[in-house]
């Protein structure tokens, strides 16, 4: 060792520490931006709790033409005498979201188990990065499709006397959300140790009962979370919704009728108020509250993940 | 007997669904296909759009496109490869890695609609209304402009980054990390000689994907800066002091028109549907035509890189 | 390589610094009423082709967003198709904006059904009755026997707000109203729906042979008056005289007394030029001899 060595040493390691400074900052910035998404959205949507109390989120009892009380469940911002109830908002966006997610399901999840137990080289070849390419299209073009083609087919097809209603957007949603489910079984089933397979098949299994009664129950977490990763993908889909669905903020579980959902009403409400407005502020507490859902369902989904790779000892 | 038929029936199903999404998938991109192919002409790709945006090309909206690709990507790139490297070489299984972890799949679950409230809280009105109040001029930095847009862009795509970067990364095999170790060489030199060369290709391809991305993204832009129709491109003369040259440059502060964004107005708030309709085909095969090259050139990179490192 | 990619993004990274001190762009910007937005983009066009020095920027979003962005400061020029609230000027001076007000043109708001419906003609209570929820089916106005399938604009819109001051009389929407996102598309989704029911500016609806303009009646003892002409044209005179009972005025707010280029952008809007242009694009000039 020279002496010239040490002082390069000396030299590097506190150059060494910067740069591990530096990009330790760099890792926090995930952390960082969630929080800060938490945060801003939270300081504007609280403030709407200034001038709007908390019931009003609900219902408020307004006087119709006869002049007798009635329970309003109604989303109507601008007006002498606003309404602010969100639940026409969650029932929409449930009213898109749980059909979507239960379609996208079945075929999602089967899709899923064809490519990581049936299809043979060649045709996962072809299919998966189909699957690829679908996961890659942009929503509004989905929308568009909707709007232009869908709903009119749909409506023939099922004589529904709202063109564009939940179902369109469900079906819309379903091409988003299909390829994430679909690739995400893909992975849990390819993760299961192939000596779980073997040994269904030394004891007399065929296929289908391998993949239904050992390989599926074994990736069953991995599955759940494909599902979650799917519904919260639904609930936050924006530009299908608000092309497809119609946008009538109305309470109703007939998925046939047009709804509003909670990221349309922010996309088509918040380009017009102006800022620090009382609706402005309604519509980061809608955000908010959209935030803390997908937040929470997919933290449900890392927990199934993680319950997955502890199973499987990976 | 029976097992043998419900095997058939099951397996029948599983290669009909899989069929039946593709089937799904050819029937939405024949629709665009069959729709635009007509419209897409060296005109329409070139010329700005006229008489109310009934007629013309879409020019400005690709302009603007791949304007906000590139600030996006420049924006996000670095922290999210920098992010990625501090996850994988430096934090290794600790706890801390794994709460890094999760809020990268957390975040790439947040919708793209909450990274628009984001980015007009965050960046146009907090971001932007301080840097106005520390400057003292007039409202410059508070508004919607093509900066904002990107950097809720960037927000967007940073976990496809981050997740591709260190997938690369763990992709370059320990055995190299430790020789370059046992050379005496430092951390940081061991990442950024050895093993990030060697990563090079995953990070394109996540760059790749990225773009496609953001290139398809509305939600978070349509409050950030985007615009319904601009008479210009978003470009600025710069003069050079002391040489009087006059340098066209692309200005952050202003707003853009784009891809996806026309498609939404279009098919949405156009003057006149049933004469547009052709624009908005062209204007969506276009932008879907755009996303498939960026996506398939990352699968085709990601196939050769796989192959690449499986042989060596 | 990487000595190099450092140089490139070093001399990305001053481009961009020299790039700060560039001021926004000088042009006028124009936003808000979504059924003003082909007139203001006519406006420019045609403005634009004689001044190639002044550029004008047209967006939409309805008349909320044109005077949300005239109170926030993010456009000089703001497109209304409603009239600005007291409140919303109160809030303007807090940003220390004055709002001035310029009348443009007229608009008759047209109701419009599927051409396939029989029926011709409401007063303007039925009108206001069906979209409040109180009517919910043709044969209560002399049609068939099908449910009224309703299709209004967003909030944002300017048409909005008047079409629920001055025929639902302030009372809401009923819930299940389809919100569209422009005239255009309330034009389309009626067209393709026989049972359908909407409004918005006339203009929107001229010359659809899908659509029929319904003749709206102010109460139940006058007639019914059409905003179109026999031949099809506006008619101009029941839109003044506002015999034709959902006559509105198309707004411009400016923020501000209009100076320079704006000023004379705005003079030659409320010229013959500008309102020829209004004609054209099937909206009701200003009357001659009002100011």
């Amino acid at each position: 060792m020279t002496a010239g060595a040490v002082p390069r040493r000396r030299r590097s390691r506190w150059g060494e520490s910067l740069i591990e400074l530096f990009l330790r900052l760099n890792g926090f910035i995930a952390i960082a931006i969630i929080t800060l998404i938490f945060v801003f959205l939270f300081k504007e949507g609280i403030q709407a709790l200034r001038t709007i109390p908390v019931a009003h989120f609900l219902s408020t009892t307004e006087l119709d033409f006869d002049s007798v009380p009635q329970t309003v469940r109604m989303w109507q911002p601008v007006g002498t005498n606003p309404k602010y109830s969100i639940l026409p908002l969650i029932a929409g966006s449930l009213l898109v979201a749980i059909p979507a997610t239960l379609i996208a399901t079945f075929f999602g999840v089967a899709c899923g188990i064809y490519l990581a137990e049936v299809a043979g080289k060649r045709t996962r070849e072809i299919i998966k990065p189909a699957i690829e390419l679908l996961a890659g299209v942009p929503s509004v073009v989905i929308g568009f499709f909707c709007l232009a083609t869908l709903a009119t087919f749909l409506q023939d097809l099922l004589h529904t006397s709202f063109r564009l209603n939940a179902i369109v957007g469900a079906v819309g949603v379903c091409f988003v959300i299909v390829p994430v489910i679909a690739s995400m079984t893909d992975d849990a089933l390819r993760a299961v140790p192939d000596e779980l397979r073997e040994g269904a098949h030394a004891l007399g299994a065929n296929r289908w009962e391998t993949i239904a009664r050992v390989v599926v129950p074994a990736g069953a977490s991995g599955l759940i979370a494909s599902i979650l990763l799917g519904l919260g993908r639904a609930l936050g889909e924006t530009m299908i919704v608000l092309m497809a669905t119609g946008n009538a903020a109305q309470v109703t579980w007939n998925p046939f009728e047009s709804v509003r959902t909670m990221t349309a009403t922010i996309a088509a409400e918040l380009g017009a108020v102006p800022q620090g407005g009382e609706q402005y502020r309604a519509l980061f507490l809608v955000g908010t509250i959209l935030f803390t859902i997908t937040f929470a369902i997919n933290l449900a989904a890392e927990v199934a993940v993680s319950r997955m790779r502890r199973r499987l000892a990976l | 007997m029976r097992r043998a038929v419900l095997e058939q029936i099951a397996l029948g199903i599983l290669r009909g669904t899989a069929w039946a999404i593709l089937g799904a998938t050819a029937f939405l991109l024949g629709s665009i296909a069959l729709g635009g192919a007509g419209v897409i002409t060296w005109e329409f790709l070139t010329a700005e759009p006229t008489e109310g945006m009934t007629h013309g090309g879409i020019f400005p909206a690709i302009f603007g496109t791949i304007c906000i690709t590139l600030f996006m990507i420049g924006m996000a790139l670095p922290l999210g490869v920098c992010a990625a490297i501090y996850m994988v070489e430096y934090a290794g299984r600790s706890s801390l890695a794994r709460v890094i972890r999760a809020s990268v799949n957390n975040l790439a679950g947040i919708p793209s609609i909450v990274f628009g409230l984001f980015g007009v809280g965050f960046f146009v009105l907090f971001v932007g209304r301080s840097i106005d109040r520390v400057r003292g001029g007039e409202m410059l930095f508070g508004q919607p402009a093509m900066l904002w847009a990107a950097a809720t862009l960037a927000a967007l795509v940073l976990p496809v980054i981050i997740v591709s970067t260190a997938e690369a990364l763990n992709a370059v095999p320990r055995s190299h990390r430790e020789a370059a170790f046992a050379l005496g060489a430092t951390r940081w030199q061991t990442v950024s000689r050895v093993v990030l060369p060697q990563a090079r290709a995953g990070i394109l391809t996540g760059s790749i994907l990225s773009v496609s991305r953001g290139a398809g993204e509305t939600a978070p832009i349509l409050f950030t800066g985007c615009a319904y129709f601009l008479p210009r491109l978003p470009v600025a003369h710069l003069t050079i002091p002391f040489t009087g040259l006059s340098v066209p440059m692309v200005n952050p502060l202003d707003q853009f028109m784009e891809l996806s964004y026309h498609i939404f107005i279009m098919a949405t708030q156009s003057t006149d549907a049933a004469v547009t309709r052709p624009i908005q085909y062209g204007t969506t095969l276009v932008l879907v035509g755009l996303t498939f090259l960026l996506n398939l050139s990352a699968i085709w990179l990601r196939a050769r890189y796989r192959r690449r490192l499986v042989a060596s | 390589m990487q000595r190099r990619t450092t140089a490139a993004i070093a001399v990305a990274g001053l481009t961009a610094a020299l790039a700060w001190p560039v001021l926004a762009a000088n042009n006028i910007t124009v936003k808000g009423s979504d059924t003003m937005v082909i007139l203001g983009q006519r406006w420019a066009e045609e403005y634009m082709k004689k001044h190639a020095e002044v550029a004008i920027q047209v967006t939409g979003g309805g008349s909320g967003t044109g005077i949300a962005a005239l109170i926030n400061g993010t456009t000089i020029l703001a497109n209304s198709s409603r009239p600005i609230k007291p409140e919303e000027i109160e809030q303007a001076k807090k940003n220390r904006i004055d709002v001035v007000v310029f009348r443009t043109a007229m608009d008759g708001l047209g109701v419009v059904a599927s051409a396939d419906n029989p029926v011709d003609h409401l007063t303007m209570t039925q009108v206001g009755k069906i979209y409040t929820g109180y009517i919910s089916n043709w044969k209560q106005v002399g049609g068939p026997d099908k449910r009224i399938i309703r299709y209004s604009r967003e909030s944002n819109s300017g048409t909005y707000v008047f079409f629920k001051e001055h025929v639902l009389m302030n009372r809401d929407y009923a819930a299940d109203v389809q919100t569209m996102p422009g005239t255009s598309a309330v034009a389309e989704a009626v067209s393709r729906d026989p049972s359908g029911i909407g409004y918005g500016g006339v203009a929107y609806f001229a010359n659809n042979p899908k659509l029929k303009i319904l003749k709206i009646a102010k109460d139940e003892k006058s007639g019914p008056i059409s905003p179109l002409l026999p031949d099809g044209r506006i008619n101009y005179e029941a839109v003044w005289s506002q015999t034709y009972p959902i006559a509105r005025y198309l707004y411009v707010y400016s923020a501000g007394q209009p100076q320079g280029p704006v000023k004379a952008y705005l003079d030659w809007i409320l010229g013959p030029e500008g309102q020829e242009i209004v004609e054209k694009i099937e909206y009701v000039p200003m009357p001659a001899n009002k100011p």
